[in-house]
């Protein structure tokens, strides 16, 4: 008896998981879908499931139209340079937080991640006029420091819940074997959070890679990564539906690769300490 | 050499004074333990040594140089830690090898040390394997291997065998004491264990609430404690304390006479009482006894006495192995 209940139990619950994860997934593969139809088929209404012509004219026009390549080395430039900023400056601070806390450590955490509670709208006016006189607007280095420091909450937090995992005791036998400070951190706490901080970088490439109020609102032509790629495609003189699905599905592909191949160790980094 | 010092060391987080004022010269080459009840602050005093832990006051010197703000890297001390703290992504090989790794040692050199330490402490077969690999035994010899390859002034046990089991817990003693032997460097042992103390230390210093109650060598401590605590802490079972007219007889407010320390009679004695528990060990039975008028005192007899749960047993305490101690808890002279 106990057996049969286990087994429809865990039958519904499989049927739920599928249902949930084919809701989430749904937009994606509407999207893709979409991005294979002509312009006409994307308008269709009732709307068509997957019985259409197939095209890929969509892609050529798209990369004819605007460099894809260009959009995605911005991207990459950005995301990648706003990480290992994080990593420099979250590191080094994570580990402050962890092994040398003052009785303001909690406080300061607090405090880091109240920065992400105010909508980035509320300090567009500053940025902007501070952007415009440091003469950032529209450069990678701009656009690398602020979302470095957007993420930079984020980032410590995580480091700090992994690094709080670590025995101090294993820190202090690298202080008593003479490590430096540095060398602590290199060769013995960064090697043990290997799993914590190839989970931080992931996400933190990912919100870099997806963030699109700033990389909008602070680039015109040279910075502006894969997003503008995207927006460029929702002008005002109407909407071209299978080529901006095109344009959005080349802007996610190489995030959705790299989230595919990394997901063990995205989720064992994400759940990292909450099971022993 | 390895000659260390403590000068009015104290130590509080924040308002908990952990220890109040310690003094105390540890000889080059001693064994000393450091033994207490847990929360005596003990490790604490270890890990003032080491320079983990920053002196509220005082100063340590050693080999007479002032070492009180110095860095634990800059002090030449090596320290083995209750838990091993092995680095768990290196090899035994790299774990040995990381101190002198950081002391920019040549890698030829570094590779000699740490063969010779293997073959000391007898790694050599999982000298390639990482330390989840290893029993908590070969982690522990991981651990002494390396310290001992840095060659300090004097190496620092943090209660190091209490992970381990009984059996494995005696060997390691008997290697650590070899080890003493061998290298005839200053070594401070922490440890709750006063079995451990009584068996390593060339120098036992008894430690309760940060204050040092008595410093001596094993044999001292446990003839002549110096007061109450001391003599309650050192000896097992416990010292018999009585206090109250078999006392006051003896011109004392208390008087405690060790179970080892008793003759035992089934037909005459000083005392009479019930026995209530009998622990037979093999070579020993203590008897837990009820005496009336005086109280529950243990004895130890001899293994094949033959006591069992509710006899009746005559005991007499040795009067020349009495310790008689005043109404502060301190021993006559």
């Amino acid at each position: 008896m106990a057996r049969r209940a286990t087994f429809s139990r865990r039958v519904t619950m499989t049927a739920i998981t599928w249902v949930l994860a084919f809701a989430i997934f749904f937009p994606i593969l509407w999207m893709i879908q979409t991005s294979f139809k002509s312009e006409l088929d994307a308008f269709a209404l009732p709307p068509k499931f997957f019985n259409f012509h197939w095209t890929t004219e969509n892609y050529s026009v798209v990369q004819d139209r605007s460099d894809y390549f260009r959009f995605a080395l911005n991207s990459i430039i950005l995301s990648g340079g706003a990480t290992l900023l994080g990593l420099l400056v979250g590191i080094p601070a994570a580990w402050s937080m962890a092994f040398a806390p003052t009785k303001n450590t909690k406080q300061v955490l607090l405090w880091m991640l109240s920065t992400k509670m105010m909508p980035a709208t509320g300090v567009l006016i500053p940025i902007y006029v501070l952007y415009q006189w440091l003469g950032w607007f529209d450069t990678h280095i701009g656009l690398i420091i602020i979302l470095f420091l957007g993420n930079l909450p984020i980032m410590i937090w995580m480091l700090y819940t992994y690094f709080k995992e670590i025995p101090g005791e294993i820190l202090e036998a690298a202080r008593m074997d003479g490590a430096t400070r540095w060398k602590e951190i290199v060769y013995v706490l960064a090697p043990m959070a290997v799993p914590g901080i190839a989970s931080t970088v992931l996400l933190n490439v990912i919100l870099s890679w997806n963030e699109a109020f700033w990389t909008l609102n602070l680039t015109t032509t040279t910075a502006a990564p894969l997003t503008a790629f995207i927006a460029s495609y929702s002008s005002p003189e109407g909407l071209f539906w299978a080529k901006l699905s095109a344009a959005s599905t080349l802007a996610v592909a190489p995030i959705l690769i790299l989230g595919w191949f990394s997901q063990k160790q995205l989720v064992r980094g994400l759940t990292f300490g909450a099971v022993k | 050499m390895g000659k260390i010092v403590l000068k009015d060391i104290r130590k509080t987080f924040g308002d908990v004074v952990v220890i109040p004022g310690v003094n105390l010269t540890i000889e080059d080459g001693q064994f000393v333990v450091f033994v207490g009840p847990s929360g005596c602050g003990k490790s604490t005093l270890l890990r003032l040594i080491a320079g983990l832990e920053d002196q509220t006051g005082g100063h340590i010197a050693i080999d007479d140089i002032d070492v009180t703000d110095a860095p634990p890297a800059k002090r030449g001390l090596s320290m083995v830690f209750q838990s091993y703290a092995l680095y768990p992504h290196m090899s035994v090989r790299s774990n040995i090898a990381f101190g002198l790794k950081m002391a920019g040692m040549p890698k030829d050199e570094i590779a000699k040390k740490v063969d010779h330490a293997a073959k000391m402490l007898n790694l050599g077969d999982y000298i390639d394997r990482r330390p989840g690999q290893l029993s908590g035994g070969q982690r522990q010899r991981v651990a002494i291997g390396r310290a001992i390859v840095r060659e300090p002034k004097a190496f620092l046990f943090d209660e190091p065998l209490s992970n381990l089991d009984a059996a494995l817990r005696v060997q390691m003693r008997q290697e650590i004491t070899k080890l003493h032997q061998d290298l005839k460097t200053t070594m401070i042992y922490v440890t709750h264990d006063q079995v451990e103390a009584l068996t390593m230390a060339d120098k036992i210093v008894v430690l309760n609430r940060g204050n040092i109650e008595q410093v001596g060598s094993p044999l001292e401590l446990y003839e002549s404690p110096r007061n109450l605590f001391v003599a309650k802490f050192i000896g097992s079972p416990t010292m018999n304390t009585f206090s109250g007219p078999e006392a006051q007889r003896r011109g004392a407010a208390t008087i405690g006479i060790r179970p080892e320390h008793m003759i035992v009679s089934r037909t005459d004695g000083d005392w009479k009482g019930t026995v209530s528990i009998a622990e037979h060990l093999g070579s020993d039975t203590f008897l837990y006894l009820d005496v009336p008028g005086v109280g529950p005192i243990t004895v130890r007899a001899d293994g094949e006495a033959g006591f069992h749960a509710g006899d009746t047993v005559y005991v007499s305490p040795v009067s020349a192995r009495m310790h008689r101690f005043d109404e502060s808890g301190m021993a006559f002279k």
